[in-house]
C-alpha cells in the first residue's frame, strides 16, 4: 500500500493556495457529464453534494434516514470554531493551527491542519450567507464563546443547536440542488458495498430500506461522508444509526484505515441509568465554562451534595490543572473523571459520575445570565434525569463521542483507492489523536464546501466520462450483498441483535476505552472472535428482506462492527505509546499524563485488508514537523 | 413498572392494519419511551414474533425522526417533548398506552409506526433556501443583525421537521412547518431577495402534497415538541398576501437561478 500524502511542497501558509492554483480543472460545460456519488448528508456530505451540484456535476446523494436533514450532525450542540479574531484576543490562523496540533498531540499532518485553520473563516461567512442565525451581540455583530482546551474565544454558536442550524443551512443548499435536478436524493437507502473496477471506485451497492431492493449505482467518483464509528461501544453520544459499514466496506475494498484506535471520550455526558439505556446524551462542554467539576473528597460521603462544605469537596481539575482548570482538553477531563471514580469518589448509580456544579456561577453572574447561556441544556438534563441543575449539581460521566480515526486520505481527501474520497468524520485527516471542541463541524464543512469541490475536479479531469452501468462487477456486487442479507435472515437463532451489540460495547469500553493495556487488549482480541461466532450462529433477525426491517439493518451494521473492533484493538496494541485520547497504561508520566514516544511513534498507522481471516497489514505514514516541534502537552502550568 | 401497550401494526402501505396488545414488565421510570419499545422488541424477537417498526435516530429530541401518537397526542402527553425524550416516569404503573403512527393523507404509513414524510422535504425544496454558491462571501459583520431578530429567526429555525403539527391538526395542515421556514428566512436580511418566490412556491407545493388548509385550531402549536409559535403562520400569511398582491409576475419564470 502506497501512502503518498501529496502534501504540496510550499511554505505552510501558501500550501493550499499554491496547490489550488496547480490543480487540474473540469470546465463548466463538461461537469454535467461526470456523475459523483456522495454517501451521507451530514455536514460533510450535504455541503459537498450541494457544492459540487451547484458547480454542475451530477450528484447522487444517499442517507439511511428518511430525510437528509436528520443526519447525526443535527445533534451537535456547542458551536463551530473560526479564526476570525473578532474578540481581538490574539487569535489567528496560526493559533488555531497551533491549538489543533497541540490538542491532537502532534499526530496529524501539519499541512492539513493549517489548511483547516485557514479555511475556517470562510465557513462562518458561508453559513451566515445561507441564513444560519448565529448568536449576535447587542450591536448586531456575531457573538463568540470559548470552548474546551483553548485560551481564545473563537467559537460561533446558535444557542445549544449549532449543528442543527449549520446542517439545515447545508441541507437547504442540497434541497435547492435537488429541485434543480442536479442532485438525485436517495433517502432510506443504505450503502452495503463499494464497487471497484480497474482499480478505481466506480459505484456502490445499496439496499432500499423500504422495499428491500438491492441495487447498484455507477459513477465516476465516490465520496464517503458517512460519519464516525463511536457506536462500536454500543452506548455513545452518537445517534442510534451511526455505523462503520461504509468505511469498513471501503477498507475491505482496499482503502487503508488510519488510526482506528483514536476515539474521543467526551467528559460531559449524562451517566447511564439502567439496563435498557440505548444511548448517552451529551451535555455540551460549553457547560464547563461556568460549571465547576468536583467529587466528595472522602470515600463513602452520604450527605446531600449541597450540604457538603467547601473543604470536603475535591475540585480535582482546578487543583491538578490550575491554569486551565475545568477547561482542560476532553481526554484529560475524561481520564481524571475515571480516575476519581476508580478511587471510589464517584457519585450517583454505581459511583460512575462526578458533579458539575453551577452554584457559584449562579451566585456570581445571576440566574438570568446563566439561563441565557444554558437554559435549554438545563432543561434537557432535568428531562432525562428528573433532577434540576438549578437546585442540585448535575451528574456527568465520560462517554464515547467522536472518532478521530477513519479512512486514510491524502491532501486531496482521496483514500488509497483511486476515485474513492472520504470527508468529515469518516476520514482521519485533521485531528490527530484528539479533537478540540467545536472543530469537527469546522472540518466537515471545510472538506465539503471548500476542499472536495476543487480536488475532485483534479481527479475527474484525468478520467473519461465513460458509463460502466452495465459492468458485471455491479451485478456481482448486488448478488453478494443479497447473499449476505439472506445469510443474516437464515441464522434464526435465539439472541436479539441488541443484546450482542451491548456485549460488544461493554468489552470495547472495558478493554479499549479510556485506558488501554496490553493485557486488556489481548483479552479483547481473544473474546471478539467468540462474540462474532455467537452472532453468526445464534442471532435472530425477524421478518424478511423484502420489507422495512430494522432488525436486519441493525444486524448488518453490527456484523461490520464485530469485524472492525478487532482492527481497533490491534491498532491500540500496536501503538506502543500514549498520545491524545489513547492512553496506554504502560506509558504514563508519574502524574498519570500521557507519555508520547516521538522517536518511534510519530506516525499515522494505516491498516490494509489482507482477506477474510488473515491478519491485516500495518503501514505507517511518517509525520514531519516543520513549523511546530512536538512538545509534551502540559495543561498544568 | 408494568405497561400494557396497544400498538398499531401494519405490514406495509397497502395493508389495512390493526391494533395489537402486548405487556412489558420490569421497566424502570428512568427508561425512555423508545427504550421501553426496544425492550418490547427484544421480547418479541426472543419469543419468535416480529418487532414493531418505529423511527428514531438521535434520541435526544433534535433529529425529528421519532414520530408516534401516544394516547391520542403527537409525541405523547408531555408538552414540548419529543417521543424520544419522554420517560416512563411520566406514566402510571400498570397503564394501558395506545401507540399509533402519524395519521395524514400526505404521510402514508410505511410500516407499523413508520410513515413517509418526504412531502416535507419537497416543500423545503420548493423554496426553503437562500441561493448561494460555495465560495468567498461578504464579511458577516458588514451586515449587522439585531440580536432580537436573530433570536426570533432561530426560534423559527428550531423546527425539527418531525411532522407532529400535521398529525395533531384535525385538518392535517402543514402550515406551522412551512411557516417556520418562511419566517426564519424572511426575518433575516439574507433571505430578503427571494422572499416572494419562496412563500409562493412553498405554499403551492404544500397544497399540492395534499395537506389540509389551516383553520386556526391551534393544535399544531400545542403539540409541537419545539414550541414553534403559531405567530409564524401569521407571518406566512402576510408574506403570502404581499407576494400575491404586489407582484403577480413570477420572476423565476423568466430567469434561471443559475
Ligand atoms: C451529541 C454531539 C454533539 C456534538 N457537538 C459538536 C460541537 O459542538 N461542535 C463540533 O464541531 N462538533 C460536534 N460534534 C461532532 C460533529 O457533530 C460530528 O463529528 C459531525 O457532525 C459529523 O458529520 P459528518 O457529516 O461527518 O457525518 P454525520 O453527520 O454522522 O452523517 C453521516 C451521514 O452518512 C449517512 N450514512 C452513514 N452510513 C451510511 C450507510 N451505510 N449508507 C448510507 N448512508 C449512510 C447517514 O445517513 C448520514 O447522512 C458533536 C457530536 C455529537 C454526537
Ligand atoms: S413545527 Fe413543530 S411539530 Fe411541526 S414539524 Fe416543526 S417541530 Fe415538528
Ligand atoms: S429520535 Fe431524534 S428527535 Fe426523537
Amino acid at each position: 500500500m502506497k501512502l503518498e500524502s501529496k502534501t504540496p511542497d510550499a511554505p505552510l501558509d501558501e500550501m493550499w493556495s499554491t496547490h489550488r492554483e496547480h490543480l487540474r480543472l473540469v470546465g463548466p460545460r463538461n461537469r454535467s457529464r461526470y456523475r459523483v456519488i456522495v454517501v451521507g448528508t451530514g455536514l460533510a456530505g450535504a455541503s459537498a453534494a450541494s457544492s459540487m451540484a451547484a458547480m454542475g456535476y451530477k450528484v447522487d446523494s444517499f442517507c439511511f434516514q428518511d430525510s437528509p436533514r436528520r443526519a447525526h450532525s443535527i445533534a451537535a450542540q456547542g458551536g463551530i470554531n473560526g479564526a476570525k479574531n473578532y474578540r481581538n484576543d490574539g487569535d489567528s490562523v496560526y493559533r488555531l493551527f497551533y491549538d489543533t496540533q497541540k490538542g491532537g498531540d502532534f499526530r496529524a499532518r501539519e499541512g492539513n491542519v493549517w489548511r483547516l485553520a485557514e479555511v475556517s473563516t470562510n465557513i462562518i461567512d458561508q453559513a451566515v450567507a445561507q441564513g444560519v442565525p448565529f448568536a449576535r451581540e447587542y450591536g448586531g455583530m456575531l457573538a463568540n464563546r470559548s470552548f474546551g482546551g483553548v485560551l481564545v474565544e473563537r467559537t460561533f454558536y446558535c444557542r445549544g443547536e449549532t449543528g442543527q442550524q449549520l446542517l439545515l443551512g447545508a441541507c437547504s443548499a442540497l434541497a435547492q440542488q435537488t429541485r434543480a435536478g442536479n442532485v438525485k436524493m436517495h433517502t432510506r437507502c443504505e450503502l452495503l458495498d463499494i464497487i471497484v473496477i480497474d482499480g478505481r471506485a466506480r459505484g456502490i451497492i445499496t439496499r432500499d430500506l423500504v422495499t428491500g431492493e438491492i441495487k447498484s449505482h455507477s459513477a465516476h467518483a465516490v465520496v464517503l461522508a458517512s460519519g464516525g464509528y463511536s457506536n462500536v461501544y454500543y452506548l455513545s453520544t452518537n445517534a442510534k444509526g451511526c455505523n462503520v459499514t461504509a468505511t469498513w466496506r471501503a477498507y475491505k475494498k482496499g482503502a487503508g484505515f488510519a488510526n482506528p484506535c483514536f476515539n474521543q471520550i467526551h467528559p460531559t455526558a449524562i451517566p447511564a441509568s439502567g439496563e435498557y439505556q440505548s444511548k448517552l446524551t451529551l451535555m455540551s462542554e460549553s457547560l464547563r465554562n461556568d460549571g465547576r467539576i468536583w467529587v466528595p473528597r472522602h470515600e463513602g460521603e452520604t450527605r446531600d451534595p449541597n450540604s457538603i462544605p467547601e473543604d470536603d469537596r475535591l475540585y480535582y481539575l482546578e487543583e491538578r490543572y490550575p491554569r486551565f482548570g475545568n477547561l482542560v482538553p476532553r481526554d484529560v477531563a475524561s481520564r481524571n473523571a475515571k480516575d476519581v471514580c476508580d478511587q471510589g469518589l464517584g457519585v450517583g448509580p454505581n459511583g460512575r459520575g462526578v458533579f458539575l456544579d453551577f452554584r457559584d456561577a449562579i451566585k456570581e453572574h445571576g440566574h438570568d445570565t446563566i439561563a441565557a447561556r444554558y437554559e435549554n441544556l438545563f432543561e434537557m438534563y432535568s428531562r432525562i434525569t428528573g433532577e434540576s441543575p438549578w437546585d442540585r449539581p448535575m451528574r456527568i460521566f465520560p462517554a464515547p463521542h467522536y472518532t478521530m480515526g477513519g479512512l486514510w486520505v491524502d491532501y486531496n481527501l482521496m483514500t488509497t483507492v483511486p476515485g474513492l474520497f472520504a470527508i468529515g468524520e469518516s476520514n482521519f485527516s485533521d485531528h490527530g489523536a484528539n479533537r478540540l471542541g467545536a472543530s469537527a463541524m469546522m472540518q466537515c464543512l471545510a472538506d465539503g464546501y471548500f476542499i472536495i469541490p476543487v480536488t475532485i475536479g483534479d481527479y475527474l479531469s484525468r478520467h473519461e466520462t465513460d458509463d460502466v452501468s452495465g459492468h458485471p462487477a455491479l451485478q456481482d456486487g448486488v448478488l453478494k450483498a443479497q447473499q449476505k442479507v439472506d445469510q443474516l435472515l437464515a441464522i434464526n437463532g435465539t439472541k436479539a441483535v441488541e443484546d450482542i451489540h451491548r456485549r460488544l460495547g461493554k468489552l470495547m469500553w472495558d478493554e479499549c476505552g479510556i485506558i488501554r493495556s496490553k493485557t486488556g487488549l489481548d483479552h479483547a482480541l481473544e473474546e471478539l472472535p467468540k462474540l462474532r461466532d455467537e452472532f453468526w450462529n445464534d442471532v435472530r433477525v425477524a421478518g424478511t428482506g423484502k420489507q422495512l426491517n430494522q432488525s436486519l439493518e441493525h444486524a448488518g451494521r453490527l456484523a461490520d462492527f464485530l469485524e472492525f473492533s478487532e482492527v481497533m484493538c490491534r491498532d491500540a496494541l500496536a501503538r506502543d505509546e500514549s498520545c491524545g485520547c489513547h492512553l496506554r497504561e504502560e506509558h504514563q508520566t508519574p502524574e498519570g499524563e500521557a507519555l508520547r514516544d516521538d522517536e518511534s511513534c510519530a506516525n499515522v498507522s494505516v491498516w490494509e485488508y489482507q482477506g477474510e481471516n488473515n491478519t491485516p497489514a500495518l503501514h505507517h505514514e511518517a509525520l514531519h514537523y516543520n513549523e511546530l516541534q512536538p512538545t509534551q502537552r502540559n495543561y498544568k502550568t | 413498572m408494568k405497561f400494557n401497550i396497544k400498538v398499531w401494526r401494519q405490514a406495509n402501505s397497502k395493508d389495512s392494519g390493526k391494533f395489537e396488545s402486548y405487556t412489558v414488565d420490569n421497566i424502570s421510570g428512568d427508561t425512555s419511551f423508545l427504550e421501553m419499545l426496544d425492550a418490547l422488541n427484544i421480547q418479541l424477537t426472543k419469543n419468535g414474533g416480529d418487532p414493531v417498526a418505529f423511527d428514531s435516530d438521535c434520541r435526544e429530541g433534535v433529529c425529528g425522526m421519532c414520530s408516534m401518537v401516544i394516547d391520542g397526542q403527537a409525541h405523547g402527553p408531555k408538552p414540548a417533548t419529543t417521543t424520544c425524550q419522554l420517560y416512563m416516569r411520566h406514566f402510571q404503573d400498570g397503564a394501558e398506552i395506545t401507540v399509533e403512527p402519524w395519521r395524514a393523507t400526505a404521510f402514508p404509513v410505511v410500516r407499523d409506526l413508520v410513515v413517509d414524510r418526504s412531502a416535507f422535504d419537497r416543500i423545503m425544496q420548493a423554496g426553503g433556501y437562500v441561493t448561494v454558491h460555495s465560495g468567498p462571501k461578504p464579511e458577516p459583520n458588514s451586515i449587522p443583525i439585531e440580536p432580537e431578530v436573530a433570536e426570533e429567526a432561530l426560534d423559527a429555525a428550531s423546527c425539527i421537521g418531525c411532522g407532529a403539527c400535521v398529525a395533531a391538526c384535525p385538518n392535517a395542515s402543514a402550515m406551522l412547518y412551512t411557516s417556520a421556514k418562511v419566517s426564519h428566512l424572511g426575518l433575516l436580511p439574507q433571505g430578503d431577495p427571494e422572499r416572494k418566490h419562496r412563500v409562493l412556491s412553498m405554499v403551492e407545493q404544500m397544497e399540492g402534497e395534499g395537506f389540509g388548509s389551516c383553520r386556526n385550531y391551534g393544535e399544531c402549536e400545542a403539540q409541537c415538541p419545539k414550541e414553534i409559535s403559531i405567530k409564524f403562520i401569521g407571518m406566512l400569511n402576510r408574506e403570502y398576501l404581499q407576494a400575491n398582491l404586489l407582484d403577480q409576475a413570477n420572476p423565476r419564470g423568466k430567469m434561471s437561478p443559475q
